[in-house]
C-alpha cells in the first residue's frame, strides 16, 4: 500500500497507474457485456446472430454504460460533498440527500404522474438539494465536536425523511415501486431508460473543471475568502452537483449506498485531497468498483442476480467500518 | 494605508469592537496588543473581510473591504488566522502553491513555481514539501500556512498570533522574516501578538486595545512603558532597557 501510494504520488508513476486502472475498467466492461443469462458470445456476434446483437445493444451495453456512469458520478458526488461539507464521512446516503431525492420522486409521481422523466428528475434533484441544506442547517445549529457524529446526524435525518416516504408509499400503494427505486439494481437497465445518467458525466467534468475551487473550499471559509474565492457560491455549486447526481442515479438505477464514501476515502489516503489529482482517480475507481460489484452480483447465484445495492452495501459498510476504526486509532 | 472609521462589531449583547477609528500606516510592522477579549482578532478579521462590520467603514489603499471584489482584494491583502483546522489532506507544496491562486486563478503561469520554491525555502520547508499537512507538527503546519501567505505576495499581510505553536528559534525567525519583507519589499504587516516583548523588539508601531476600543498607540518607546502597560493589562509590568530596546518583565 505504501509503495503503491508513493508510486501513485509521483507524476509519471501516477499517470501509469491511473492508465492501468482505466484499462482494467475497460476489460471488466468487456466482461460485463458477455455475462448474463442470455448467451452472448463473440462468435455469435461476428456471425449473423441477430438475437445476440439485439440483446447486446438493448440490454448489455446500456447496463454496462449505466454502471460506468453511475459508479463514477456517485463516487464524484461523495468526493465533492466531503470537500464542501469538510467531513470525511458524508456522502449523499449519509446526509439525507438520497432519501430527500427519493421523497421528491415519490411526490412528483403521485401528484404529476404524466410529467416527463426529465421533469420528475428535476423535482427529485430540487428535493435532494433541500434535504442537504436542511442537513447543513442542523449541523450549523448543533455544532458537533466529533467528526464521526456528522454522518450519524445525516443518517438519522435520512431515516426521518425515509419514514415519511414509506408512509406515503404505503398509503398510496406504491411500496413495491418505492422498493424498486431505492434498492440499487442494474438488471432493469435497458436502452432508453438510462440515458439520464449522462448528466452524471457532465457533473463529473464540471467537478474536474472546478477542482481547485473545491479544494480551496475544503480549506475552510477563512482561507478560501483570503485567497479571493467566493466561498458561498462554490459550496452552492458543489451541493448542486451532488444533488443532480443523487437524483439522476436514484431515478435511473436506484440508490447505491457507501460508494461515495469508500472510493474517495481510499483515494484520499493514497493521494491526498488535491482534487485536481484525485478527480480522475475517484471517477475511474468508482466505475471499476461498481462494475466489479455488479459482475459479482450476477455470478454469485447464477442464473439469479443479487441487486448491486446489496453487494456494494456489504463491501462498502465493511470498508466504512475499517475507515472509522483506523481513524480512531490514528487520533488516539 | 489601512483606514478604519467607526468600526463596530456586536456578538449578541457584547460589543466586541466598539467604535474603533484607526489609521495603520503603510510599510513596516504594526503590532496589535492587549488582554484577552480586547477585540484584537475580531478587528483583524474585519480588516480582512472575514468578519462583516455592524457599522463603520474599513479601506485598504482606498478600497472598501466590504464592497471590493474578492479576487481584487486577495491580490492586495493576505490574512492568516490561528484557527486552521484543516480537513483537506494537501501536501505542503500544494498548500503553498494555492497562495498563487489569486494571481493565476487556477491556471499556473510561469514564475509561479519560483514563487513557491522561494516561499518554501524562506520557511525551511523545502525538505518537507512532499509531506501531507496531517503528517506535520503544529509548528511545521503553522510555517506552511505562513509560506502560503508569503507566496500570495501581497502588499498587506495580516497575521493573527503567528507565533503560536512555534519554538523560540522559529518564533524569532518568523518575526525577522516579516521585518525583512517590510524592509526589502515595502510590505505592510499587521500582527496580533500576545508577547509584548516580540512587539517591542520588532514593531515600528504598536496599537494597544482594551474592551473593544483603541487604548493607546505609538512607537514601542511610547507604549512599552510601565504606566501604559499597567493601564492596558491591569498588572504591574517592570520595563527594563537592554541594548537600547525595551523589555517587559511580567513573570512575577
Amino acid at each position: 500500500m505504501t509503495t503503491l501510494a508513493h508510486l501513485a504520488r509521483s507524476a509519471r508513476g501516477g499517470s501509469w497507474l491511473l492508465a492501468g486502472a482505466g484499462l482494467l475498467t475497460l476489460v471488466l466492461a468487456g466482461v460485463s457485456l458477455f455475462v448474463g443469462v442470455g448467451e452472448v458470445s463473440l462468435g455469435a456476434l461476428l456471425g449473423s446472430g441477430e438475437r445476440e446483437t439485439r440483446l447486446l445493444l438493448a440490454s448489455r451495453l446500456p447496463r454496462t454504460l449505466a454502471l460506468l456512469l453511475a459508479g463514477s458520478s456517485l463516487a464524484i458526488a461523495g468526493l465533492v460533498m466531503q470537500m464542501v461539507v469538510r467531513n470525511r464521512f458524508v456522502e449523499p446516503s449519509t446526509a439525507g440527500t438520497t432519501e430527500a431525492a427519493s421523497l421528491g420522486f415519490l411526490l412528483v409521481t403521485l401528484l404529476a404522474p404524466g410529467w416527463p422523466i426529465m421533469a420528475k428528475m428535476a423535482v427529485s434533484a430540487l428535493c435532494a438539494l433541500a434535504g442537504t441544506l436542511l442537513f447543513l442547517r442542523i449541523l450549523r445549529a448543533v455544532p458537533l465536536r466529533d467528526a464521526m457524529l456528522v454522518p450519524l446526524v445525516g443518517i438519522m435525518l435520512g431515516g426521518v425523511i425515509g419514514a415519511v416516504t414509506t408512509f406515503l408509499a404505503y398509503r398510496f400503494n406504491l411500496l413495491p415501486s418505492l422498493l424498486a427505486w431505492t434498492t440499487g439494481d442494474f438488471s432493469g437497465v435497458l436502452r432508453g431508460r438510462y440515458e439520464l445518467l449522462w448528466l452524471g458525466l457532465g457533473a463529473t467534468v464540471l467537478a474536474f473543471l472546478a477542482a481547485d475551487r473545491f479544494t480551496l473550499a475544503a480549506m475552510g471559509e477563512n482561507v478560501a475568502t483570503s485567497l479571493g474565492l467566493p466561498y458561498e457560491s462554490v459550496v452552492a455549486l458543489g451541493l448542486g452537483l451532488v444533488s443532480v447526481i443523487a437524483a439522476v442515479t436514484l431515478v435511473s438505477v436506484g440508490s447505491i449506498p457507501f460508494l461515495g464514501l469508500v472510493v474517495p476515502n481510499l483515494v484520499s489516503l493514497m493521494l491526498g485531497d488535491n482534487m485536481r489529482v484525485s478527480v480522475p482517480w475517484v471517477a475511474v475507481l468508482g466505475a471499476l468498483f461498481v462494475l466489479a460489484c455488479d459482475i459479482l452480483g450476477r455470478l454469485v447465484r447464477y442464473p439469479y442476480e443479487i441487486p448491486i445495492g446489496v453487494v456494494v452495501g456489504v463491501i462498502g459498510s465493511a470498508v466504512f467500518l475499517w475507515l472509522i476504526l483506523r481513524d480512531r486509532r490514528a487520533h488516539g | 494605508m489601512i483606514e478604519i472609521r467607526n468600526a463596530r462589531k456586536r456578538y449578541g449583547d457584547a460589543l466586541v469592537v466598539d467604535d474603533v477609528t484607526l489609521r495603520i500606516p503603510a510599510r513596516g510592522i504594526t503590532s496589535i496588543i492587549g488582554p484577552n477579549g480586547a477585540g484584537k482578532s475580531t478587528l483583524l478579521s474585519m480588516i480582512a473581510r472575514l468578519v462583516g462590520l455592524d457599522g463603520g467603514r474599513i479601506t485598504v489603499d482606498g478600497l472598501d473591504v466590504a464592497t471590493t471584489a474578492g479576487p481584487v482584494l486577495a491580490r492586495r491583502l493576505a490574512v492568516l488566522r490561528q484557527d486552521n483546522h484543516m480537513t483537506a489532506r494537501l501536501t505542503v507544496r500544494d498548500l503553498v502553491a494555492f497562495g498563487r491562486y489569486p494571481h493565476s486563478r487556477g491556471r499556473p503561469v510561469p514564475g509561479d513555481a519560483d514563487h513557491v520554491d522561494r516561499a518554501l525555502a524562506y520557511l525551511n520547508l523545502t525538505e518537507l514539501s512532499g509531506r501531507f499537512l496531517d503528517e506535520l507538527s503544529g509548528g511545521q503546519r503553522q510555517r506552511a500556512f505562513v509560506a502560503m501567505v508569503l507566496c500570495q505576495d501581497t502588499d498587506y499581510v495580516l497575521l493573527d498570533e503567528p507565533l503560536n505553536n512555534l519554538d523560540m528559534r522559529h518564533a524569532a525567525a518568523m518575526m525577522r522574516l516579516w521585518r525583512d519583507a517590510c524592509r526589502d519589499f515595502g510590505k505592510t504587516v499587521v500582527i496580533v501578538l500576545h508577547d509584548i516583548n516580540f512587539a517591542s523588539w520588532h514593531s515600528d508601531h504598536i496599537v494597544a486595545m482594551r474592551d473593544g476600543r483603541i487604548h493607546s498607540q505609538g512607537t514601542p518607546e511610547e507604549i512599552i512603558r510601565e504606566p501604559v502597560l499597567q493601564a492596558i493589562y491591569d498588572m504591574a509590568i517592570s520595563v527594563q532597557e537592554i541594548g537600547g530596546r525595551r523589555v517587559g518583565l511580567f513573570y512575577e
